[in-house]
Parts: C-alpha cells; structure tokens; sequence
C-alpha cells in the first residue's frame, strides 16, 4: 500500500475523530470536577473554619464552660479511639470471621442465607444498629455507657467487613488451595496458614475502610455512649466522641463551640484522608 | 476393548504394582467424565496418560488422591487401591492419601506469600511434623532432588514468586517431594512452560523414578513416548489401551490409538 492511500485513509474524518475525542474527554473530566468540587470545598470550609482553634489544648483540654475562650475536647479524641477500639474487636473478630466462612465453605447450606443477609445488613441504617445496641447493653445497664457505643459502631463494621474479606478471599486462585490440598495439609491449615496470608493486604485494607466508615458515625452513639464533658476511662460509664462534639457544638448558641465543632470535623476529616493515604502508601510499596 | 484393558491390566499386575484402578467412573453431577476404567500403576515408573483435549485424564489422575472430594458436585465410583488399600474407603483419611500420593499441577503455583525455603518445607512445617533443625537438609534435598539446588541455593529466602516459570514449577515438585510421597500426579506440568524449562524437567522424571511412582498427564505424545514406560491411552473418558510405551507407540492393539498416535484426531 503506498504512502499516499494511507495518508488519504488517515485524512478521512480525522478532525471529527478529533473533536468528538476532545468533546467526550472534556465531559468525563468535567464530571470528575463535579463530584470532586465539593469535597475541595468542605475541606477548605473546615480548614478555615476550624484550623484556627486546633491546637495543643484542643488534645490534651476538656471542655471550657460555654462563653469562657480556649479548653479542648481531649476527652472525645480519646473517647472516639477507644470506641473504634471496641467496635473493631466486634467488628473485625465477627467480620473476618463470617468473610472467612462464606469465601472458603461455600457448600455449607448456611452459607448463601448469611452472605444475602450481611449484604443487607449494609443497607440497615446506623441509626438502627444504634437501637439494637440500646436494647442489648444499655437498657439491661440502665445508664449510657461506652461499651454499647462501640457494639452499635462494631455492628455497623461488620457487614463491610465481611464483605470486603468474602471478596479478596475469592481472588485468591484455586491452584494456590489445591497445592495445599496435594501436600497432604488439611482444610483449615490450607485456609489458615496459605489463603489467609495471600489475602491479608485486601483483609487490612477492607478492615481499615470499615473503621474509618464509622469513625464519623454520631446517630448511633446520641443514646449509647452519649457523650461525656470530662475525662472517662470506663467503657461502662458515658463515654465522648468527636461525632458528638460536632452535632451538640454545632447546634448551641455559641460562636466558640461551632469554631470547636468545625475543628472536630476537620480532625475527624483528616483522620480518615490520613487512614486511607496510609493504606494505599503501604499498599503501594508492598505490590512492588 | 474392555478385554484389552483388562488384560493389559493383568500382564502390569504381574510386576509390582503400587496403584490400581478397579471400575473407577467419575461424575461431575450427571455427567460421567470417566467411565469404567482399570488399570495398574506399577512402582518406580513413570506412566503416562494421553489422548486428546476433554478425554478425562486429569479428571482420571484427580481420582488417584482424592482431589474430587473437593469438588462440589464430583463423585467418584469404584475403588482406587495404593498397596492392596482401597484410598475411598470409609475411615480412609483424605489428607493422609494426599500426603502419600503427591500432585504437581498445570500451572506452576508456588504459595505466593512465601519464599522458597517455606514452599519447599510448607507441607512438613504446617503439618508441625519436623524439627526445624532438619528443614535445612530436607530443601536442600529436596530442591536438589528437583534440580534447583543450584540455582535458588543464594536466594532461599526471596519470595518464590521471583522464580521464572520452569524454576518454580520445579520449585513445586520440590516442595511436593518434600513431604516423602510413594507417588507423584503430574497435571501436564510442562504445558505453561518454553521448551528448555520442558527438557529440564522431562530429564528430571528419569532421575525421579528412583525415589517415587509417577503418573503424567500429558497431551504431548513426544513427550510420552520420551518420558515414560508405560502408556494409557483414554479417548471419551474410557481408557481404549494401556501397556509399555513402546509398545502404544509402534504396534497399539487398537486402532482407535493408532489413530490418535498417528496424528488422525486429538
């Protein structure tokens, strides 16, 4: 074929080809833009809003009484840590557990019930986990307390979990089991000791998104850990979260308690952005 | 036919056979993939089981240490003798038969979060049966045995999946002879292979012979007739014909392998 054809089948609707090629980049891009403006926006809402009253006394301070300048919420950074604390005991020991289970038996008969049920357990609302907490812990206990926080956090974890540790479980290959199998190992040990591992970055990544799912959660704790003004160390007493802070903060009449309540968003913020940074730098490292 | 086999099955049962095969079918739900077959697997050779693409010879070599029982919908049928020992016998523990009847399979899969070392001691590490002090000469035996020692001997603790191809499919046979079996599967372990790392490891069965019986799938009738001193040869899950090597490659009894040995269909 001479050179000419093919400069003559080249030329033929090559600007169209062009313009269509620029016009569909342009629309993907622009929604990108879309779905990303507001979060840019949020993000320099609370960067300005709230950077200003981050400071050491925000983590090592209780509370200033209303109208009285500094004080921090040291108490529900410590309170929402040690809520994720017990919600991932729950979360992660029932999650990866029940994940495990569905990926690696699927021939037991309860197997297609609990994987239709954690998918929809996904959809219950927080809100919801938060009353079941309520019943179960703080009804029997009479009071709030810290403990049913982090059950009703936990139960909120699991479905992700399991549904994140289902799926990398799955991608492990078959021959990868069978080698074990051909070694003479018994199931448990090819499960344990050869699928787990391989799947364990995927197990970690879905076990870190799950917490940083529910470290923002507030419905659920408004009638479980309730919240605390002062330090509390005691799982079953009240204990603070930094969700809590922001909706009491954010709905008071003073302009000190919003400045704080746009902190705590910022710190929570950032604290999630920093899990997920971490995940995908580790991550990232270890594929190399 | 079935006299055939039958009496090819009688002539190998007069050497020392270390596994037989009586009536053995296997079904996948109502589908019989493998019908009837009886045949001998005597000690200290290689046997090869050819024919063409959907025949049932892995599906046949999977009924020889259980791999079905893993297989949700599988089943298997008639009775698989290792040393007089029926392996489906009730009370027969699969992970025993597997620990004595070894497998080596299509495409190299070495446990992808360890290193050489723990592939190769996987099976007796995990198992808890070995003391560590001697793990060290049973990799280096084994990967020797496996002729691999050589070229892994300075990186046993790199990941396994840094090997190419050809090295860690032989790191596998390593770490499947490592646990001691009487006998070894091979899934047509030379498919995903280049043909160097083929010759590598075709050399490797004459030598392996010596320490276990093996059984090969192969759809690579040089590589039978290379290899092995006996050939099976199964066409639409039945075994049509099974005797020396030799012997199936220059003067088979039926035609249909004559056939196939001649290029006709496969």
């Amino acid at each position: 074929m001479s050179v000419e054809r093919l400069r003559a089948r080249a030329g033929t609707g090559r600007t169209r080809r062009r313009v269509t090629d620029a016009l569909a980049t342009t629309m993907i891009a622009g929604a990108a833009v879309v779905v990303l403006t507001p979060l840019v926006l949020i993000l320099i809402y609370l960067v300005g809003r709230g950077i200003g009253s981050i400071d050491l006394a925000f983590f090592t301070q209780l509370p200033a009484p209303a109208g009285e300048a500094g004080g921090g919420v040291a108490q529900a950074v410590v309170g929402t840590l040690e809520l994720l604390a017990l919600a991932s005991v729950i979360g992660l020991v029932i999650g990866i557990g029940t994940g495990v289970f569905v990926a690696e038996y699927p021939e037991h008969p309860l197997v297609p019930t609990v994987r239709v049920l954690s998918d929809a357990l996904i959809g219950v609302p927080a809100i919801v986990m938060g009353i079941v907490a309520y019943a179960l812990l703080v009804v029997p206990l009479r009071h709030f307390n810290g403990l049913s926080g982090g059950v009703s956090l936990g139960f909120i974890m699991i479905p992700y979990v399991v549904r994140a540790t289902d799926e990398v479980m799955r991608l492990v290959p078959n021959v990868v089991r069978e080698a074990g199998f051909a070694l003479g190992l018994p199931r448990w040990r090819v499960v344990l000791q050869i699928v787990i591992p391989s799947a364990a970055s995927g197990i970690v990544t879905g076990a870190m998104l799950a917490m940083a799912r529910v470290a923002g959660e507030a419905a659920p704790l408004l009638f479980t850990a309730f919240g605390n003004q002062y330090w509390n160390f005691d799982p079953l007493k009240p204990v603070a979260a930094l969700p809590l802070v922001i909706y009491t903060y954010s709905i008071s009449p003073y302009d000190s308690w919003h400045r704080l309540a746009s902190a705590a968003s910022l710190v929570l913020v950032v604290f999630v952005l920093v899990t997920t940074l971490l995940i995908r730098l580790v991550f990232a490292r270890r594929a190399r | 036919m079935s006299l055939a086999g039958s009496a090819a099955a009688a002539e190998v049962a007069r050497g020392e056979p270390i596994v037989e095969l009586d009536g053995v079918s296997v079904y996948y739900g109502e589908t019989r993939a493998v019908k009837d077959v009886s045949m001998a697997v005597q000690a200290n050779t290689v046997t090869a089981l050819i024919g063409a693409s959907g025949c049932g010879k892995t599906t046949l070599l999977r009924s020889l240490n259980r791999m079905h029982d893993l297989t949700k919908n599988a089943r298997v049928e008639g009775r698989v003798l290792f040393e007089g020992q029926d392996i489906y016998d009730r009370g027969v523990d699969p992970v025993a038969v597997r620990r004595v009847i070894g497998m080596v399979f299509q495409k190299p899969n070495p446990f992808p979060t360890m290193s050489v070392y723990d592939n190769v001691v996987a099976g007796l590490k995990l198992a808890g049966r070995v003391r560590r002090s001697r793990l060290d000469e049973v990799v280096e035996r084994s990967l020797t045995e496996a002729a691999l020692w050589d070229e892994v001997k300075d990186r046993l603790h790199t990941p396994a999946t840094g090997l190419s191809g050809g090295q860690q499919q032989r790191l596998c046979i390593a770490r499947s002879l490592a646990v001691d079996p009487a006998v070894l599967l091979m899934d047509e372990p030379t498919s995903a292979l280049d043909p160097q790392a083929t010759a590598r490891i075709e050399e490797l069965l004459a030598e392996l012979k010596r320490y276990v019986t093996i059984v090969i799938v192969t759809h690579n009738m040089q590589q039978a007739g290379r290899v092995s001193d006996w050939t099976a040869f199964m066409h639409l899950g039945e075994l049509i014909e099974q005797g020396p090597t030799d012997q199936i490659f220059t003067r088979p009894q039926q035609q249909l392998t004559e056939r196939y040995i001649s290029g006709h269909f496969g």
